[in-house]
């Protein structure tokens, strides 16, 4: 007797949580036969607004924590990575790839989360300066994490572009809410597992599926939001995200490429990115 | 208990005479042309508009409108000499810029005069302060012309193309210097647009550019209003803008070009928290909070203009306070005793009017000491208020004048979060003895330069710039190379 599988319910993550969308919508995904995989959560304006409540309140502690604990924490999303590949690979077959191809995008996306890993304690030492002012003070520039920051995740390889675009900004002490690839959005929902049971603190990461063209100009123009990272080449968005963020300044970084297997699509620059420069002076003279 | 206030400690049997700054040594035209292509240059439309001693509101001399066509014409120029100035080396760069610099620090006094006369900020600040950091930028970027590769571990530098660069009228040459410096030093050519109130130290300055053999056309000087500014942002060569101005005209900016491949950078307006401890010491302190909001009358974008004074405190601060206002000197600019000089534009002095009255109207407490001021010019006496609170509109929108809102905190997390309650985010000050406070409050103030025990401190070697809606990317130091390169 052959046994029936059990299929997952794709759902939201906010705030440590797997919440169905408010809306009560949803969109199929479907295999190349047009057979529906999966249900997926058509995430609405709500939804988003909810998820920078809770990506702002966790901004502080996560901005505060340690490097070396971010450092720890971002390699420990590795090792659940690692974990669970044969999960990943299948859904990343299922949505089309071959196993080849599914087996090197995930081994990336690893690989990709332990390099950033590594630079949690590093990257501060590269873009800081100790600045030799005239007068009698101590001068220092250094960086700090933006805040809040909207993603829109590349729409080619949903798990290593994800991972891309998030793990740099994860990194450098923001909280992010994301949102995945519309078309290949499985991998989104199960990194959000992954997420769940590496130490990440509920709504530091807040992912959500759903309708870019719905979506993005709340993304874009949210007041509370520090800056938002584009990930694609559509020049009408990329229009769009540059007008309606500058309602409060916000932010905007666009990465046009298309191929996230590439070696220049991670650099301690992408962390960078999503930080901004203070200075310090604290006079010498008593 | 007899107050302070009531006592006047500062207040001498005699009066200071006067102290006047000469003019002799000081040469300004009638009228002066655009600045492009190394030549100056009559506008296309013919127009000329009057540049005003806002401490007489006398006419100081006539300046070339520029129009969309000159606007045209300069970036032309730039865009022409971009690829000879892109190509030489950077220690051929370097040299041009470190001569600019010698060439200001030879005509220091003549700038500081005419910064005074047609900016209204007292002669001690611009001969002490806005020319020699001037000077000082242009030195410092000249030496980063030829170490670049230094600047960007792993990765290539070169310049952007050309930039429209648009400057305020608080610190004229100071912000010429702060935009072509960088720009120059990384290859970039320029179109520079000063603030059409304070036009002649900028055109002084494209005097000595053209002086210092810079090929022409890599640095153009046009002047005009918002209507030239619009045509310089919108100018299909222009790569890369930087504007320094009010937040409202950077959004305007950053609307504008979305959907371009234009580069921008923004320094915008602010509401500086200017916090004292009640363990601060008291006296340095309120030199310090005098310094914050009275430095160039109050126009400067990073001015400390939310007071936050520890409760405990409160009184004995807000007292020496009034009591150091009393003896503050408002008036000519020329005059070496001057503390306070003229508001810049009459329109200013109406918005800054206008905040006074709305902060009366809002329920706020003034105070303003009696002081004489010439009869003609615009004028504003130190002002504070107290009984405000974080809704009060003094509180919350910039006012660009001497004007100081006044809170009260118990706790360090209080302060906190009324300091970072602001839409800006450039500046913050911290007043306390003790070391582990002020690291602990600069950590958390959300603002892109953070003074310890000082305020309005600045220096070529150290980046300055904003957060959220004071703006992005960074001037001075290493960091202010940034803006003006991209990478391969």
């Amino acid at each position: 007797m052959s046994r029936l599988d059990i299929h997952k319910t794709y759902k939201l993550y906010i705030g440590g949580k797997f919440p169905r969308t408010e809306s009560g919508r949803y969109f199929p995904i479907t295999d190349k036969k047009a057979n529906v995989i999966a249900n997926m959560c058509l995430a609405s304006r709500k939804d988003f607004r909810n998820a920078v409540v809770v990506a702002r309140n966790s901004q502080n502690a996560w901005a505060s924590t340690s490097a070396l604990n971010k450092g720890q924490i971002l390699y420990r999303i590795a090792e659940m990575l690692e974990g669970r590949k044969e999960q990943f690979i299948k859904e990343i077959e299922n949505q089309g790839s071959t196993r080849k191809r599914a087996i090197k995008e995930v081994e990336a996306a690893i690989d990709r989360l332990v390099y950033y890993a590594g630079w949690s304690d590093k990257y501060q030492q590269i873009f800081s300066a100790v600045n030799p002012v005239s007068s009698a003070h101590f001068n220092f520039s250094a960086p700090e994490p933006m805040g809040v920051v909207s993603i829109i995740a590349p729409e080619e390889h949903g798990l290593l572009g994800l991972v891309s675009a998030v793990a740099p900004a994860l990194v450098g002490g923001n909280t992010v809410v994301v949102l995945a690839s519309g078309t290949l959005p499985l991998c989104s929902i199960s990194f959000a597992e992954v997420l769940h049971s590496s130490d990440v603190p509920a709504g530091v990461v807040n992912i959500l599926t759903g309708d870019k063209k719905e979506l993005i100009p709340h993304m874009a123009s949210h007041m509370d939001v520090n800056a938002i990272i584009y990930c694609g080449k559509d020049a009408d968005e990329i229009k769009k995200i540059s007008q309606l963020s500058s309602n409060n300044l916000k932010r905007n970084i666009f990465y046009k490429k298309t191929d996230w297997f590439n070696e220049h699509t991670q650099s301690p620059y992408f962390i960078e990115k999503t930080q901004e420069i203070k200075t310090t002076w604290h006079p010498t003279k008593i | 208990m007899t107050k302070i206030s009531d006592k006047n400690i500062f207040t001498a049997s005699w009066s200071y005479d006067k102290a006047l700054e000469s003019t002799d040594h000081v040469y300004i035209k009638d009228q002066y042309e655009l600045f492009v292509n190394g030549d100056f240059i009559k506008p296309v439309e013919g127009k000329y508009f009057n540049t005003v001693n806002p401490a007489t509101n006398k006419v100081i001399s006539r300046v070339a409108e520029a129009s969309a066509a000159d606007v045209d014409m300069a970036v032309m120029a730039a865009k022409k000499a971009f690829k000879k100035w892109s190509a030489l080396s950077g220690k051929e760069r370097g040299k041009y810029i470190f001569r600019i610099a010698r060439l200001i620090q030879e005509r220091a006094k003549e700038f500081a005069v005419i910064e005074s006369l047609d900016g209204g900020k007292p002669i001690r600040e611009s001969r002490d302060i806005d020319i020699p950091l001037a000077a000082n930028h242009f030195f410092y970027y000249a030496g980063w012309a030829d170490k670049l590769s230094y600047a960007f571990p792993n990765r290539k530098p070169s310049p952007v193309g050309v930039a429209g660069q648009i400057i305020p009228w608080n610190f004229p040459l100071l912000m010429a210097a702060w935009k072509l410096a960088p720009a120059l030093a990384t290859g970039n050519t320029v179109v520079l647009k000063p603030a059409e109130t304070t036009p002649l130290t900028a055109l002084k300055l494209a005097e000595i550019i053209k002086e210092s053999g810079i090929p022409d056309g890599v640095v153009n000087i046009i002047t005009g209003a918002g209507q030239t500014g619009a045509a310089l942002v919108e100018h299909p060569y222009i790569d890369k803008i930087a504007f320094t101005g009010s937040t409202a005209v950077g959004k305007f900016i950053k609307n504008a070009i979305a959907g371009t491949s234009k580069r921008l950078t923004l320094e915008l307006g602010g509401k500086g928290a200017n916090i004292i401890f009640e363990d601060a010491a008291i006296d340095q302190a309120v030199e310090g909070i005098v310094n914050a909001i009275f430095f160039n009358q109050g126009h400067v974008c990073c001015a400390g203009s939310r007071l936050f004074v520890q409760e405990s405190v409160a009184d004995l601060v807000i007292d020496k306070l009034k009591q150091r206002m009393n003896s503050l000197m408002v008036g000519d600019p020329l005059d070496k005793n001057t503390d306070i000089g003229a508001i810049n534009s009459k329109k200013q002095l109406e918005t800054i009017e206008s905040y006074i009255r709305i902060g009366k109207d809002e329920g706020g407490e003034i105070y303003q000491p009696k002081c004489k001021v010439p009869k003609e010019g615009n004028w504003c006496p130190p002002t504070l208020f107290l009984n405000v609170s974080q809704s009060h509109r003094i509180v919350q929108e910039e006012i660009f004048g001497p004007v100081l809102a006044i809170q009260t905190f118990r706790t360090i997390d209080e302060v906190i979060e009324k300091a970072n309650n602001t839409p800006f985010g450039l500046s913050a000050g911290v007043w306390t003895d003790k070391g582990a406070k002020i690291f602990h409050l600069t950590q958390k103030l959300n603002a892109g330069v953070v003074w310890a025990n000082t305020f309005n401190k600045f220096d070529a070697t150290s980046p300055f710039g904003g957060y959220k809606e004071s703006g992005f990317g960074r001037e001075g130091g290493l960091h202010g190379l940034k803006p003006y390169v991209k990478f391969d």
